[in-house]
């Protein structure tokens, strides 16, 4: 197992607030990894600047050793919190538009995810309603044959019967070296397809360690320590 | 389509604990062929490098083996299945035992009962 991903010393401030304070970690590849903190801890502030749509203050990320850039971007594929599909555009015009735009998609492997969850290629965007847009979405991201996918909050909005048929998606589709870094409040419904959990608190990294890890040293689930880590 | 797993278990430990039972009770007989590691994941819904340690833990046991090219298989030596059934059947009256010590039943008691429920059930 080889480092796929490197932050190191990564600081981010917004004017004088600190987003992100020193904040150092490594991801293996072939490693799905929980990325969990309340809201305001930084989840998505450091997944934008690995994504390269924000630059840090201080400190630096690497993936596979070169800096945030185009290199990263070609191996990384982004699912971010909120839509940026044109809603005037069908989900088959959409998968021509990822096609062109990125070397690594596979068209079969997101129509057949179409077919399996029901929803009509020809259907502009703009009908679907809001967990089918977001399962839209998904299924763009993970039809690309990335190293690094990075998912900010990927299965908050669908139902649960979508949303095994999606998890089982993440475990059988992605690529035995391939990483999986995701964000969400979800942990019960995740946590036994995560390999670790990091931990985000106000800025700072509390914790990283594997999710067995967590069971059988503090024996509670994930979702209850991190209930207890981040009690109101 | 999941096992099941509880929330505060090592999946790890889990994984284990259900193969073995499966081994034992004949779902997966002497010799059978083990789905790989990703079918297993997705069944029961895990991460499949947590499936892939527990196969390993599972050969190391000697409760299965690899063959080099055409995949995993359970164990055809009946005596390391044996064994493992006595673990586990002695797991179960252990725990049952001191949950009957811990409401106050002693030995008669817990004999009379289980001989009436046997009888019951059969």
């Amino acid at each position: 197992m080889s480092s796929l991903l490197k932050v190191n010393s990564l600081t981010k401030k917004y004017g004088n607030i600190t987003a992100l304070n020193n904040l150092s970690f490594e991801l293996e590849s072939g490693h799905i990894t929980g990325l969990l903190g309340p809201n305001g801890s930084g989840k998505t502030t450091l997944i934008k600047i690995i994504c390269g749509l924000l630059v840090p203050t201080a400190g630096e990320v690497t993936v596979k050793g070169n800096p945030i850039g185009v290199e990263s971007k070609k191996i990384i594929s982004y699912l971010p919190d909120t839509t940026y599909l044109s809603k005037s555009a069908s989900v088959e015009g959409t998968i021509n538009y990822f096609k062109d735009f990125y070397e690594d998609f596979d068209t079969s492997r997101a129509y057949d995810m179409l077919g399996k969850l029901g929803i009509d290629p020809r259907a502009k965007l703009r009908t679907l309603s809001k967990g089918t847009k977001e399962k839209v979405q998904l299924i763009l991201v993970m039809s690309r044959r990335a190293d690094l996918y990075i998912l900010d909050e990927p299965i908050a909005g669908v139902d649960p019967a979508a949303r095994d048929y999606i998890l089982d998606t993440i475990i059988t589709n992605y690529d035995e070296n391939a990483s999986i870094l995701i964000s969400t409040h979800l942990i019960s419904d995740i946590e036994n397809i995560l390999d670790e959990v990091i931990f985000l608190k106000q800025g700072n990294l509390v914790r990283q360690s594997s999710v067995d890890e967590i069971r059988s040293s503090e024996g509670k689930s994930v979702d209850g320590l991190f209930r207890e880590v981040f009690k109101c | 389509m999941s096992w099941n797993l509880d929330s505060d278990r090592p999946v790890f430990v889990q994984i284990i604990e259900h193969m073995e039972l499966d081994i034992v009770s004949g779902t997966l007989p002497p010799g059978a062929k083990v789905p790989s590691v990703r079918e297993l994941a997705s069944e029961a819904a895990v991460n499949p490098n947590t499936m892939q340690r527990a196969l390993s833990e599972m050969e190391r046991r000697g409760l299965m083996h690899t063959e080099r090219t055409s995949g995993r298989y359970v164990t055809e030596d009946e005596a390391t299945i044996e064994a493992l059934k006595k673990n586990i059947a002695y797991g179960g009256v252990n725990s049952f035992l001191s949950q009957m010590r811990k409401i106050g039943l002693g030995k008669e008691e817990i004999l009379e009962l289980i001989r009436e429920n046997y009888e019951e059930g059969s």
